[in-house]
């Protein structure tokens, strides 16, 4: 049932806005695969391609070996789920739930008995039985939310489409749905493609993760590869924090103005560039021939993490140092910062 | 930074009711402002329609409203509702479909084209179609040859109700629609419904009340129109007469009693409108408000 779906040099404008500028991604039968990017991104507008709700200028998407272009909307067979649901507010849950079903034409269409014995297993998919009578106004926004993925599931797709799943719930609710799609894709295994901004969210629920960034592809892969990996400066400072250093690369080590910071460089790349270190790599030492000193100028607690600020002479934005034992630097210590880990990129 | 934030207590100004701080002696004032017009300028008259259709007894009353040409204006003006409604309410839907679901050039022009009837005096539009239909207008020669009648005759009023209470559904609908967007519908179509599936079971859904209250308001309109009827009508009695100008000549053939009790179907027309609205309102006002709604 599960489809693969190719993505082909895909470009598309709307007006004198080019939304997506030559996209290609393969995603695999049964794959959960996240389109993350800021808003504007284009990943809204690639997902509607998918479905077939905007048609691409140039490209071409495949379902299996399949050209889309010549299918029609019932053809394609999609499970939408929209950011707000689009839930049809004059029918109740049931009806919500059969109504792609209702829909076939007349000679594929199930008897009702059938259709809805097959609404109250979708119901119990989605944990909702009792509610078959309810409206929508009548729901809360996790309840519309899964009654909206019954009613994608009730046309039994090949590929499911998910717009920002999660973008108009609560924080609470949110975590609690993020773990139960994940499971529900593991019981169904669905196609399944999201499009979402919060790369927590992408990282955590998808097997693999496509950044997306003004119209292109940034870098595919699983949120391991994208996190310690990124391929561009655009992704290191997407997902999550990232402290930026102009540096200089000679031989195998990367200097800070004349005081080397970091070694054992392997790629290829003299000259100038831009180190990435996350928070997390940076450390506080006594003692070290790579280190950078500073003074430190605040203390913030985010969460379970104290963080430090911590000001380098020569740098006009201050450090961010998570600080890894419960022994904090007092403001205005002089302390020695050590990089574990960095991405270096060619300065642009 | 300091932990301790203090809470901020607005100095409370004394005897204010609300937070928006009119007193009560303005409330009073705006309520019976509000009152004193509705009292004078709509009861009063209303009541008084009925007090004089009455003035006569209840012999005179029946008499005035069952003699022919009561009877004929009555049929003609249901007749005149019954074609010229229904036009508008498809017409209306579909240029308001197209306006709130389509982006396309000279969609503002087509907005304020909307209102053009309610912009233009009555009379004006009553003229447009003698000039382009009458005797000595730009169609007139060849609908002559034809032996077409359109003004002084049902075509006419027929096209002068249709002209004036356009506005009505679309209007209505307008806005509505825009708000809704067009995600239902595309939900709809992925779902596999076909676009008449789509058009019947959800748009119009969506918008039924709206349409309703389009229909209710256009209809009432189309019954009580006078000044564009009067102009293509020609006043024939027992034939293009609606119930409007039917009451005109009564009352001016100094018959005050037969002319009330006439205005006071077409006045009893606009109580029954207002009673079905608030009906509906007090019936199904949740799933009113829930289709309002987002």
């Amino acid at each position: 049932m599960s489809v693969a779906v190719t993505i082909e040099t895909i470009e598309k404008r709307f007006e004198n806005f080019p939304a997506l500028r030559g996209v290609s991604l393969d995603i695999q039968p049964g794959e959960l695969v996240a389109l993350l990017g800021p808003s504007g991104s284009g990943k809204t507008t690639l997902l509607r391609l998918i479905a077939g709700l905007e048609q691409a200028d140039r490209g071409r998407v495949l379902f299996g070996e399949t050209d889309t272009h010549d299918l029609s909307l019932r053809e394609r067979r999609i499970g939408f789920v929209f950011q707000h649901y689009a839930l049809f507010k004059t029918m109740n849950v049931a009806d919500n739930i059969a109504f792609g079903p209702r829909s076939r034409p007349h000679r594929e269409r199930a008897g009702e008995s059938e259709i809805r014995k097959r609404v109250s297993e979708l119901l119990e998919l989605v944990q909702l039985q009792g509610l078959e009578k309810r409206y929508p106004s009548q729901l809360s926004g996790g309840q519309r939310q899964r009654v909206a993925l019954a009613r994608a599931l009730a046309i039994e797709p090949r590929v499911l489409l998910l717009d920002e799943p999660f973008g108009a719930l609560d924080a609470r609710v949110r975590k609690d749905l993020r773990g139960w799609l994940r499971e529900l894709h593991g019981r169904t295994g669905h196609t399944t493609v999201f499009v979402t901004h919060d790369q927590e969210e992408a990282l955590e629920l998808a097997d693999r993760v496509a950044i997306l960034n003004d119209g292109r592809i940034e870098q595919v892969g699983s949120a391991d590869d994208v996190y310690d990996h990124p391929a561009t400066p655009f992704v290191c400072e997407f997902l999550g924090e990232a402290n930026k250093l102009p540096v200089k690369v000679v031989g195998s080590q990367a200097f800070f103005g004349d005081r080397p910071v970091l070694g054992g460089i392997t790629q290829n790349q003299g000259g100038p560039a831009s180190l990435y270190v996350r928070p997390q790599h940076l450390r506080i030492v006594d003692e070290t021939p790579l280190a950078l000193p500073g003074t430190v100028e605040h203390l913030r607690r985010n969460g379970p993490l104290r963080r430090a600020e911590v000001a380098v002479e020569g740098l006009k934005k201050r450090l961010d140092v998570d600080l890894a034992s419960q022994v904090a630097p007092a403001i205005g210590e002089r302390v020695r910062l050590r990089i574990t880990h960095g991405n270096l990129f060619a300065a642009a | 930074m300091s932990d301790v934030t203090a809470p901020f207590v607005p100095a409370a100004p004394a005897r204010r009711s609300s937070a928006r701080g009119e007193s009560l002696s303005v409330r009073i004032a705006l309520i019976s402002v509000s009152l004193a017009f509705l009292l004078l300028f709509l009861a009063l008259p209303l009541a008084s329609v009925f007090v004089e259709a009455g003035a006569k007894g209840w012999e005179a009353y029946r008499a005035a409203i069952t003699e022919p040409d009561a009877q004929a204006a009555i049929r003609l003006t249901l007749l005149v509702a019954a074609i010229a409604v229904p036009f508008n309410i498809v017409v209306g839907i579909a240029a308001a479909w197209a306006i709130a679901k389509f982006e396309f050039r000279g969609k503002n022009l087509l907005i304020s084209m909307i209102d053009l009837p309610f912009s233009v005096s009555p009379v004006i539009s009553g003229l447009v179609f003698v000039l382009l239909f009458g005797a000595q207008g730009y169609f007139g020669p060849w609908l002559q040859a034809h032996d077409i009648k359109i003004i002084f005759a049902l075509p006419g009023l027929i096209l002068a109700t249709i002209f004036v209470t356009f506005p009505f559904v679309a209007r209505e609908l307008i806005p509505h629609m825009q708000s809704l967007g067009t995600a239902d519908e595309e939900a709809a179509l992925t779902l596999g419904a076909s676009p008449w599936r789509v058009f019947f079971r959800v748009t119009l859904p969506n918008v039924k009340w709206s349409l309703f209250y389009g229909v209710l308001l256009c209809n009432a309109r189309a019954m009580g129109e006078f000044g564009a009827v009067a102009v293509v009508s020609g006043k024939i009695r027992g034939l293009t007469n609606t119930m409007p100008l039917h009451i005109e000549i009564l009352y001016n053939e100094y018959m005050g009693a037969a002319a009330f009790a006439v205005a006071s179907l077409l006045a009893g027309l606009a109580l029954v409108t207002l009673a079905l609205k608030t009906l509906l309102e007090w019936r199904f006002g949740d799933e009113i408000a829930a289709s309002r709604r987002h």
